[in-house]
């Protein structure tokens, strides 16, 4: 499959890092040639230097012979010009154009149809919907929905007090009481696919499958008390703090907002009169303090510095707030992160890439792809849940007679009637089912029969 | 330095070149030639040993691979590539000198032609063929061959691009396609059809099968190693005609070829490399047949013979048709000149490159424009696209470390105690791939004359040449060997 990336950006290279590795044709287009040098030496890719809004500059991108542009440049106004000219040469391509602006996203659903756009992308919608979903069901350090809603992938960092803590998976069911499943563990940086005699340590990330019941059950077993957020504070007042802002308002928690830029804070006051927008250093702690960080139950960190996030984050912590969630940036630093207490990490260029992979991984096998693909453990493992039907090998067979690729675990099945079930040996899956796998992220598994040897 | 990965890398390669001794073994085998089956049989032996070795101590390595690593990697694998390749001359006898063995295959690989070699038609079948071959397979490269049919899962990653950055010349490589190795297929591609064309044609003035495709080899490659010793003078005007198109055809940059397969016949036409190639062989020709006039017998002859020989020398091939060495001075002092600027980038022939001579004038007529309009920005284009400040940088400094060496490798050379000329031209011959020279190493004379230092000095000038010196001088710097 030929696919075009227009703006070699954060998402952009994020991209074709990722695409590149799973063997499509790419050509990257950016009108500075520097960031197209890097790219070319260090992903299979072809380089088109110029304004990608331009048809010459597509032409030599051989857009008539592409079946995907992915229009990622930082300008809403270009993306969406660049995705009606592609279309306008070759009727058949599939376009995705990032859009920004909270004033075109108004308008997504009819641009869609009247320029022929396959897909919108709002990065800092889908940030701050990550992060409502986050203050909403807290205690979790990140959650991801499969099956409608039946089965979730939840991480949970294994503290000293807790009672996972030095057990062996083996012994968790009769800790717990209740059938969870520990699909990957990250410790030190490293993804691991635990066996039963896997032991638990302080500090590890866990990833576990469990129907919402279950995981209910699991809080409460573990005594992570559930709280419900009342007083939210947000450091930044970008565009994904607006969005979030707006979401919480509505459902009925107090937000404030601190943000530097005096015009900036009017515009939100204008846009949002039910929050407390103030104009201040958000680094001053005085100021945090005297706005009250010790009463707040969630701080968000969404300025545009991952450092100051960070620091922001960390006083956070020592002001003991219940909830701390942070957007980093660039996420090549991840393994230091994850060592210091700054809750969650929230990363609006990761969620913006995995959505457009998630796409053209469907584009490529409409028929056996995978329905959602979520990835956990930092990227070096990933949950895909896919469908059975009637081109699935080995329905009705009990797995355990199954010969399943290394690394593949088989980590919920889903079927219309009955309830979620973890899967053991004997389990079956059947034609209607859904199924959850997680895999090492090096692994490329397009269907369901990719899982066999 | 990930020594590993260049282990696992260089392995290949050698596989590689194994296997392309197959059939140099069966000519032996079929020419009853016991010398040359045994010297081709114990150096398959031993360069699957090596590479079995090498194997299996680098089985297990990290996937770091940097822009260093590529061209240590680049530089390493002809050195060793040439090293086990010569061991069929030496072993089978035929060129019982190890010097003189290394000399013959480092030309051949480099596709330089240059030869220590009296009588070439003594020697065996297979020799003779494995000889040419080194040509072809050097003139595309034997890293884009790898890439292109044996290159593993690693290909996804972007690093063989410094692979083929390394290996191909000209001073901005691009890939025709998105993916690495479609473009090294589409290059060979290209590259096979043109060499299969070659024989055909040649067969067609009813050359022997075994002649034509040695001649084809040296063609495709731009070497110049022939099978007979009057090199291609021995053959009708026909076939001379043939070679002639089909050197200047392996002188084009094999992208204009790939642009005219997807039919943008457009952008080939305006091509400025394309054009100021040919409008230079043209001119070239013009001259040298008005200055040889009255030398041969019609004016036919005459222009058959200066075409010929512009073709040969500015493709880098090395070919003769007649020995230019008794032309009159301002012929020779054209091919001189021709031999220094060589063929077009992303072409098989060596030289300094058409591409990079364009933008130096270019740049020079930009340093003239700004003394008059101190003030006046102006870009230097190719092709209407402006090119990068960096590019014109580095094709500067290329142009700076291009004459260094050429100077330095002549004080050096001229330890031996031959003529001026002599020196000069071998040096000049020697670094930009061409082959003969003039006086003691011209068109009908060999090399066998130098010493020891001066025939190591031509072989690292001839590696370098083919690989655009840097893979080749990095190997002497203590920067690219230190561990980080």
């Amino acid at each position: 499959m030929k696919i075009i990336i227009a703006g070699d950006g954060k998402v952009g290279s994020t991209l074709a890092k990722q695409l590149s590795a799973e063997g499509y044709d790419l050509t990257l287009i950016d009108a500075k040639s520097k960031v197209l040098e890097m790219s070319e030496e260090r992903y299979d890719v072809m380089a088109v230097q110029g304004n990608c809004a331009t048809m010459e500059v597509l032409d030599n991108a051989k857009v008539k012979e592409s079946d995907l542009l992915i229009a990622v440049t930082n300008a809403d106004e270009v993306n969406l010009l660049c995705c009606l000219l592609a279309h306008g040469m070759n009727p058949k391509i599939h376009t995705i154009a990032r859009v920004r602006n909270p004033e075109y996203t108004k308008q997504v659903y009819d641009m869609r149809g009247l320029f022929g756009i396959s897909m919108v992308i709002n990065p800092e919608g889908s940030a701050a919907l990550e992060i409502e979903r986050l203050i909403k069901y807290p205690g979790f350090l990140k959650r991801d929905t499969f099956a409608k809603g039946r089965v979730e992938i939840v991480e949970l960092r294994i503290e000293s007090s807790s009672k996972l803590c030095n057990l062996t998976l083996n012994d968790l069911e009769s800790v717990i009481k209740c059938n969870i499943l520990v699909c990957a563990v990250l410790r030190e940086g490293k993804a691991i696919a635990p066996n039963g005699f896997f032991t638990l340590k302080e500090n590890d990330r866990i990833f576990v499958t469990a129907s919402p019941q279950n995981l209910t059950i699991l809080l409460k077993n573990l005594g992570i008390i559930t709280h419900k957020a009342k007083q939210v504070m947000i450091c930044g007042g970008g565009r994904v703090s607006y969005y979030l802002a707006k979401a919480l308002i509505g459902s009925g928690i107090a937000v404030k907002i601190i943000e530097s830029d005096k015009d900036r804070c009017v515009q939100i006051a204008t846009l949002l009169p039910e929050a407390d927008i103030i104009h201040g250093d958000a680094s001053n702690e005085f100021l945090l303090e005297s706005e009250g960080i010790a009463k707040c139950d969630v701080l968000v960190t969404l300025t545009g510095v991952d450092e100051m996030n960070t620091m922001i984050s960390l006083y956070g912590h020592s002001c003991s707030v219940p909830q701390i969630i942070t957007k980093i940036g660039r996420m090549e630093n991840s393994t230091l992160l994850n060592s210091l207490p700054i809750g969650s990490i929230i990363s609006p260029k990761s969620l913006c890439s995995n959505a457009i992979v998630r796409y053209v991984r469907a584009l490529r096998n409409q028929a056996g792809a995978a329905r959602a693909i979520h990835y956990i453990a930092d990227g070096q493992a990933e949950a895909i849940e896919f469908l059975v039907d009637e081109n699935t090998l080995h329905c009705g067979e009990p797995l355990k007679q199954l010969h399943i690729k290394k690394n593949v675990l088989v980590a919920s099945i889903t079927s219309g009637f009955r309830q979620t079930i973890i899967p053991n040996g004997d389990s079956v899956f059947e034609k209607g089912n859904t199924v959850l796998i997680v895999t090492s992220a090096k692994q490329v598994i397009y269907s369901l029969n990719d899982i066999f040897e | 330095m990930n020594y590993k990965m260049m282990g696992k890398f260089i392995s290949r390669i050698l596989l590689v070149e194994a296997v392309f001794m197959i059939p140099a073994l069966l000519i032996s085998i079929f020419n009853n030639e016991i010398k040359s089956v045994a010297g081709f049989g114990f150096s398959m032996l031993i360069t699957l040993l090596l590479a079995g070795i090498l194997m299996l101590f680098c089985n297990h390595c990290s996937k770091a691979f940097y822009a260093r690593e590529g061209l240590v990697c680049v530089g390493i694998s002809w050195i060793v590539m040439s090293l086990l390749g010569c061991l069929p001359f030496f072993i089978s006898g035929e060129i019982p000198n190890l010097m003189d063995a290394l000399f013959e295959t480092v030309s051949g690989f480099t596709t330089t032609g240059a030869t220590i070699l009296g009588e070439v038609e003594k020697m065996s079948r297979g020799c003779l063929y494995w000889r040419s071959f080194t040509h072809w397979l050097g003139g595309m490269g034997v890293l884009v061959f790898v890439l292109a049919i044996a290159s593993g899962g690693d290909s996804k990653s972007g690093f063989t691009m410094h692979l083929l950055r390394a290996e191909s010349p000209g001073p901005k490589v691009g890939k025709l396609v998105p993916k690495m190795k479609t473009t090294a297929e589409i290059l060979y591609a290209i590259y096979i059809i043109l060499t299969i064309l070659n024989i055909l044609f040649l067969l067609l003035g009813k050359m022997p099968l075994f002649d034509a495709v040695c001649t084809a080899f040296g063609t495709a490659g731009t070497g110049g190693f022939g099978v007979k010793n009057d090199s291609i003078a021995g053959y009708s005007p026909y076939l001379q005609n043939v070679c002639t198109v089909f050197m200047l055809l392996f002188g084009v940059n094999f992208s204009c070829y790939y642009m005219l397969l997807i039919r943008q016949f457009k952008s080939v036409w305006k091509d400025e490399e394309l054009r100021f190639y040919l409008g230079a062989v043209f001119v070239s020709v013009l001259m040298i047949a008005w200055n040889i006039r009255g030398l041969y017998g019609t004016i036919g002859e005459t222009l058959r013979h200066a075409a010929f020989q512009v073709a040969s020398i500015v493709t880098t091939t090395g070919f003769a048709t007649t020995d230019f060495d008794l032309w009159p001075a301002l012929s020779k002092m054209i091919l001189l000149t021709l031999m220094l600027v060589g063929a077009s980038a992303g072409s098989t022939g060596g030289g300094f490159k058409f591409a990079r001579l364009l933008l130096i004038l270019k740049s020079i007529r930009r340093n003239i424009r700004q003394v008059l309009q101190p003030q006046k920005i102006q870009v230097v284009r190719v092709n209407g696209q402006p090119v990068d400040e960096k590019i014109l940088e580095n094709t500067n400094a290329y142009l700076a470390i291009y004459v260094i060496i050429i100077v330095v490798s002549c004080i050096f050379v001229a330890i031996d105690g031959f003529s001026m000329t002599t020196n000069i031209s071998a040096v000049i011959a020697c670094f930009n791939n061409v082959g003969p020279g003039f006086e003691a190493v011209g068109a009908t004379c060999n090399f066998a004359g130098f010493g020891y230092f001066s025939k190591l000095v031509l072989i690292m000038d001839m590696l370098a040449g083919r690989l655009e010196i840097f893979p080749i001088l990095i190997l002497f710097s203590g920067a690219a060997w230190r561990h980080k």
